[in-house]
């Protein structure tokens, strides 16, 4: 259902207290964007855009980490726990 | 595209597949809730890659397909007024209503105009004070917090001629209805990643208890999707029925605190009907009283509308999982994107459409062929 | 191109065009002696008869027409001007023809500025002066204001079809070759990028460019060539659908293979938009025998407008008028046609 894109934050501009917005990076194309959700967003976070909202800081440890499980799923042919990944 | 290109991988796919091929002994039914899913799956022909034994259900997680007829007739009617910029999301402008739908309100002159961000209708109004503008605000949990900044900007603007046609669907009663129809064959869910994004997944937990089903919540590229499926396989084969996160980089447990805020903030909780589905208690947002000079049903007058539904359409009974679109007779004949009887044939993730763009010549034939 | 030439109806008498600017009296005279007539210097135009006198030619003739709608009127990379000289244009060069000459039909809205008239029509002759085309002959129409759009071009052009040269797509055969001339997605990006309520911020600039010189490399490495086609609206996805179905062949195409700028893909993931279906206004989709192919590739891609080509896909015997897509992630997908625009979702 909800188209939700990661774009990087360029710039962030909090003038109005009731919209924080930013400039956020989706490969080249940059757009306005409110993150008035996220209090603690800094410049060079990546957050998730949907229809011009972002919606959470993406946790881009996790996102390496499950990477890097997934492409040793292939390698080690490891028997899966329970948890997992 | 960072973040989202590593999800699209082939290698990390072909692992996945393998691994749910190896775990995988018999056969499991398991639904995709959101249509954006949907779409990932048909774009990306992800059935190929899994065991035979896997089947695929898809849910009604597409605010095009749900939005309730006299909705979308109520759209129609207050869009043609000459006093009136009608702003939507691009979804919604082929959706057809008993008469018509919005594109054809716009060739006849209606100022319909497509917005990415419902903060660009309240632009719009703000430029064009000598007008009403009235957003379509329609969506799940995901889009009806951006909505309601829009209410809450327009209201910190002091616009008076801003106003939404609001129709909000939320996830965790559907899942319910679903489940609590009798014929229904889903064993296991993926929960919509990025609903989830903003409410967390707390609410997930007492389905999964109650049903006795895995609830495994994940996003949309083709690794996401294949990694959801393989958690819920592992949970079935196991004998598990537990709420698993499989997108931890956008989702928490708690969700986006401040979004939902917003949420309690400018709607209240309502019964809502959903199209082809019927009524559901409690699975709808309506605008709270405290907004109510920003109700558009309030400021138009379209309380007497009749509503006429294609008898031939099964769009009902595909969104609750119970059939295939090509289970119906008029698939690709009188149904069809030209001229869909049913949402779920609009919209580029609605079940049907899905089908017949992605999978219609399966049997090499042009247009008449079924699944 | 150089603006800071003054346009030639002095804006103080006339900033806007008015009815009177097509009533056939002095303003109109005006408006073609002092700016179109000008700009555009043809002896043909200067002759001031109703039509163009041309001398007959021996062979056989391309003849198209084609009438331009863009909103905005200028974007990043061109303006309507351009795209109307270029696209007839590239429709002479994919019949296989060398366009000649071109007719101008103008359709202005009362109140159009005369500033932005003047800049089109400098563009236009730019654009027909790189093409190596001749505008001989021109009219104009004003419309009250709100029964336009600013400004509706009609470009109509003839051109005489090479020796030995038979573009016919029902002539394409299994194991024939596909090759497309570039990145795709780049002219409907920019324009979607100055649309209202759209907009957003980025590099990409229409690519729109007459494409007869990369047509005359093309020819010039095989005449074998069955299909030249400009993957305009709809894109290339439309137009291999088209293809197809004249060839009662199936496309294979492999996704992979397929550039695409990470901007255009920036763009079209926020608004959730197919690259696939995205117009294009500078590029060509070529079918020529596997034997040929490595030379028309070459020449493709020594020639300026075609350096990015690539071998995108391949004709097959199976599934006859589908095409299929392998994809990034290695599976097979229909591409099929679209039921109207596509327009920008959130779901």
């Amino acid at each position: 259902m909800c188209l939700a894109v990661p774009g990087k934050v360029l710039s962030i501009d909090d003038s109005n207290a009731g919209l924080k917005m930013a400039k956020v990076d989706f490969a080249g194309v940059v757009k306005e964007v409110s993150v008035q959700w996220l209090p603690e967003v800094e410049v060079g976070n990546y957050v998730l855009i949907h229809v011009g909202m972002a919606l959470n800081i993406l946790d881009e440890e996790d996102a390496l980490e499950t990477l890097k499980l997934l492409k040793e799923m292939g390698e080690f042919d490891a028997e899966l726990g329970k948890d997992g990944w | 595209m960072k973040y989202v290109d590593e999800f699209r991988d082939r290698e990390l796919v072909k692992n996945l597949s393998e691994g749910i091929h190896k775990i995988t002994t018999r056969e499991w039914c398991i639904m995709e809730i959101c249509g954006g899913q949907t779409h990932s799956i048909m774009r990306y022909s992800l059935e190929e890659f899994l065991p035979e034994e896997i089947r695929l259900v898809h849910g009604p997680g597409c605010p095009v397909c749900v939005t309730p007829l006299e909705i979308i007739d109520k759209a129609v009617r207050i869009a043609q007024r000459d006093d009136v910029i009608f702003t939507s999301y691009g979804d919604m402008l082929r959706v057809p209503g008993s008469e018509k739908d919005l594109l054809s309100v716009k060739a006849g002159g209606g100022d319909i105009r497509i917005i990415y961000s419902p903060l660009d209708a309240v632009k719009i109004a703000e430029d064009n004070p000598e007008k009403k503008v009235v957003f379509f605000a329609i969506g799940f949990e995901t889009t009806a917090p951006a909505n309601a900044m829009a209410v809450k900007e327009a209201d910190r603007r002091g616009l008076k001629n801003f106003s939404i046609l609001s129709s909000h669907v939320l996830v965790p009663p559907a899942m319910e209805a679903i489940l609590s129809v009798e014929e229904s064959r889903i064993q296991g869910f993926l929960a919509a990643g990025h609903v989830c994004t903003v409410m967390g997944y707390e609410e997930y937990l007492p389905i999964a208890e109650k049903y006795r089903i895995p609830i495994v919540v994940t996003g949309f590229e083709p690794v996401d999707i294949l990694k959801g499926i393989h958690q819920v396989v592992l949970q079935l084969e196991e004998g598990r029925h537990e709420v698993e996160n499989a997108y931890g980089r956008v989702v928490s447990l708690e969700g986006n605190i401040h979004a939902k805020k917003v949420l309690r903030e400018v709607y209240e909780v309502s019964d809502m009907k959903w199209r082809g589905i019927g009524n559901i208690p409690l699975s709808g947002f309506s605008l709270s009283g405290r907004y109510d000079e920003f109700n558009a049903e309030n400021i138009f007058d379209v309380g007497d509308i009749q509503q006429q539904e294609s008898p031939l359409c099964i769009a009902g009974e595909v969104l609750q999982g119970l059939k295939k679109p090509g289970d119906f007779p008029a698939f690709g004949k009188e149904c069809k994107p030209e001229h869909p009887l049913g949402a779920p044939m609009v919209s580029s993730e609605g079940a049907c459409s899905a089908y017949y763009r992605f999978k219609k010549s399966e049997t090499g034939s042009e247009t008449e062929s079924t699944i | 191109m150089d603006f800071t030439l003054n346009c030639p109806i002095p804006i103080s008498e006339y900033p806007y065009i008015t009815m009177a600017h097509g009533s056939g009296g002095r303003l109109s005279h005006q408006l073609i002696d002092k700016l179109f007539r000008p700009i555009f210097s043809d002896e043909q135009l200067d002759a001031g008869h109703d039509g163009a006198i041309l001398p007959t030619v021996s062979g056989r003739m391309a003849f198209t027409t084609d009438s331009f709608v863009v909103k905005p009127v200028f974007f990043p990379g061109g303006n309507i001007g351009d795209l109307a000289v270029n696209g007839t244009v590239n429709d002479l060069a994919c019949c296989g023809a060398k366009p000649e000459y071109l007719s101008v039909g103008m359709i202005l809205e009362e109140g159009l500025a005369m500033e932005d008239l003047w800049k089109i029509v400098l563009t236009m002759k730019q654009a027909a002066d790189l093409a190596g085309v001749r505008i001989v002959t021109g009219d104009t129409k004003v419309v009250d204001h709100g029964s336009g759009d600013q400004i509706f071009i009609n470009t109509s052009g003839v051109g005489c079809v090479r020796e030995g040269v038979n573009i016919d797509p029902s002539a394409c055969k299994p194991g024939d070759v596909v090759i497309l001339s570039g990145f795709i997605g780049d002219h409907g990006v920019a324009i979607m990028s100055a649309r209202e309520g759209l907009e957003f911020q980025t590099s990409i600039e229409s690519d729109s460019a007459a494409l007869n010189g990369l047509v005359d490399a093309i020819l010039d490495a095989s005449l074998n060539v069955s299909v030249l086609r400009d993957p305009t609206r709809g894109g290339v996805a439309t137009t291999l659908n088209e293809i197809s179905k004249s060839a009662h062949a199936g496309i294979v195409l492999d996704e992979t293979s397929i550039p695409v700028r990470p901007e255009v893909m920036g763009a079209c993931e926020v608004l959730g938009l197919d690259p696939m279906y995205i117009a294009n206004e500078g590029k060509i989709l070529v079918i020529v025998p596997d034997d040929d192919s490595e030379k028309v590739l070459r020449a493709m891609q020594n020639h300026p407008h075609g350096k990015d080509s690539v071998i995108i896909g391949q004709l097959t015997e199976e599934h006859p008028s589908v095409v299929r897509m392998t994809t990034s992630i290695g599976s097979s997908r229909i591409i099929d046609m679209l039921t109207g625009e596509q327009l920008p979702r959130i779901c």
